[in-house]
């Protein structure tokens, strides 16, 4: 288990983004930014922020859960408790960004799209990642704006994103996979009648 | 903001009595998503997709089969009804070899509901499907405990501390057990009211207080659920005439007045006007009897999903 970026780097590579991001859209025009819970929903927040501040004046906000359009539920280990999806937003004809903390096989990526298409149909759609984690994608899909990239993650290993406002501090880790005491794939729970 | 995990492990949902306060707490907060789903303009997620819930009723139902139907259906779920009228039920066939003969097609879920306390159980058993309890007999009916927790925890913002009555036939219900079983776990005190032929001492063992006085403890209750005086067992010398049960136990305007201002009135369905309950009461801005209905949906989507999200399952 290590930390492979700091504070100082996870800011930066945020700062990055934004910067990227803004220059991709048309300040004072309509711009969703949508995160995927937990951690893309507070990188939209500080995303939506900066580009707040650089004239983007129409940026609408909502949240994604995405539990119920996974495929690979089964694999995840213990269960995420399902949240409510916060999309109170006109989708219709506008563009939209779509953030989350860690690409890695895309498949969450793919179920976010297939969560979207049950609320509308945006102009277009943009993917901001904080940490893209390289070689182990299992569908075509790919980020437009990337913070941070690791080349190097075993296979057996996790990428964890923490942010101050869920973790308390800002870094990415690289962290062995554990069994967790609530129930994995080998509990013997599991088999309960 | 953390993110939490849901406690659950279990392939069935049978009862409230064998669950915990975490794992019902997961349930109700499961549903409070699924409520969000119903609120879209396509109100449907993939997330049982390909799967088979059969709806097995060897009872009358309306609410809950229905309930059910479209929980399923919101999920994406193929369904399928089975009744007792019109099959092989009325031609001597068991429980077990009809809850087989269908699951052999291929089912993932099965939603029973069977005169017979403890049926449920004797299903789960018996097939590799996922069982639900839609109501056993007198026993358990775990959907309408959850239904009517979440309805009172949205209502109140919490369940702990309150004070909660329930009104009627309680030996013979099935809805008052599993609202016992529920409402103690999650904290709240509950006062079962009705005849001393219809409320046995027994159970104050479930951590219930038992009166047979609905006045003296009308104003007390944050919380009142009437249960259905069921006519099926009115001949029986258990119950009263219909006239001295309404005056001893129905809750009539009068009796209303003497209840807390903020009280919330509960009932579990199909309702007898004028008898256990009056209708400007359950018309009234204090009813939550149409919200149950509602709440009973997004409870059975968080059900119909847990279940079938458990390993094996």
């Amino acid at each position: 288990m290590h930390k492979v970026f700091d504070k100082r780097e996870v800011k930066s590579a945020i700062d990055r983004l934004a910067e990227r991001v803004a220059g991709e859209f048309v300040p004072g025009r309509p711009l969703n930014v949508i995160g995927i819970r937990t951690r893309g929903e507070t990188l939209a927040g500080r995303l939506a922020e900066t580009l707040s501040s650089r004239g983007f004046d129409q940026i609408g906000r909502g949240v994604l859960d995405i539990t119920l359009y996974r495929d690979d539920l089964s694999e995840i280990g213990p269960r995420p408790l399902v949240r409510p999806t916060q999309i109170n937003l006109e989708l219709d004809g506008r563009p939209m960004l779509l953030v989350d903390d860690v690409l890695f096989t895309g498949r969450s990526i793919r179920a976010a799209l297939d969560a979207l298409a049950d609320f509308g149909r945006p102009s277009v759609i943009r993917l901001a990642v904080l940490v893209d984690r390289r070689g182990g994608r299992e569908l075509p899909i790919q980020a437009d704006f990337v913070g941070l990239e690791l080349l190097d993650v075993q296979a057996d290993q996790r990428v964890n994103v923490h942010l101050v406002e869920n973790d308390g501090v800002d870094e990415v880790r690289v962290e062995n996979s554990v069994a967790s005491p609530t129930g994995t794939r080998n509990d013997p729970r599991a088999a309960q009648p | 903001m953390t993110e939490s995990k849901a406690v659950w492990n279990r392939k069935h949902l049978l009862g409230l009595e064998e669950l915990s306060a975490p794992e019902i707490g997961t349930i109700l907060d499961t549903a409070d998503s699924f409520k969000e789903v119903s609120t879209r303009s396509i109100k449907k997620v993939p997330a049982l997709r390909g799967r088979v819930v059969v709806n097995a009723f060897w009872e009358d139902s309306t609410r809950t089969r229905t309930s059910f139907q479209l929980a399923a259906q919101r999920l994406s779920a193929d369904t399928i009804d089975f009744s007792e009228k019109g099959s092989s039920v009325s031609k001597g066939e068991t429980l077990i070899d009809t809850a087989r003969n269908i699951e052999a097609m291929g089912t993932d879920v099965i939603v029973i509901r069977h005169p017979a306390a403890g049926s449920a159980h004797l299903l789960a058993r018996s097939v590799r499907s996922c069982v639900i309890n839609a109501g056993d007999g007198a026993h358990e009916h775990p959907t309408q405990g959850l239904l009517d927790l979440y309805t009172i925890r949205e209502r109140f913002g919490k369940i702990e501390g309150l004070k909660v009555a329930i009104v009627g036939d309680i030996a013979h219900s099935r809805v008052a057990r599993s609202n016992v079983w529920g409402l103690t776990k999650m904290g709240a005190q509950v006062i079962l009211v009705g005849p001393a032929t219809m409320v046995g001492k027994s159970f104050e063992a479930m951590g219930a207080k038992v009166t047979n006085d609905l006045d003296s403890i009308i104003g007390q209750v944050d919380v009142i659920n009437m249960l259905r005086v069921q006519f099926e067992r009115i001949k029986s010398s258990q119950f009263p005439s219909v006239r001295e049960f309404t005056r001893m136990y129905g809750l009539t305007w009068d009796r209303f007045q003497r209840c807390k201002k903020d009280v919330f009135v509960m009932h579990p369905g199909p309702m007898n006007r004028g008898i256990e309950i009056s209708s400007d009461i359950a018309d009234g801005p204090q009813s939550g009897i149409l919200t149950q209905v509602t709440n009973g949906l997004a409870v059975r989507m968080a059900v119909l999903y847990l279940v079938t999200q458990t390993q094996g399952a």
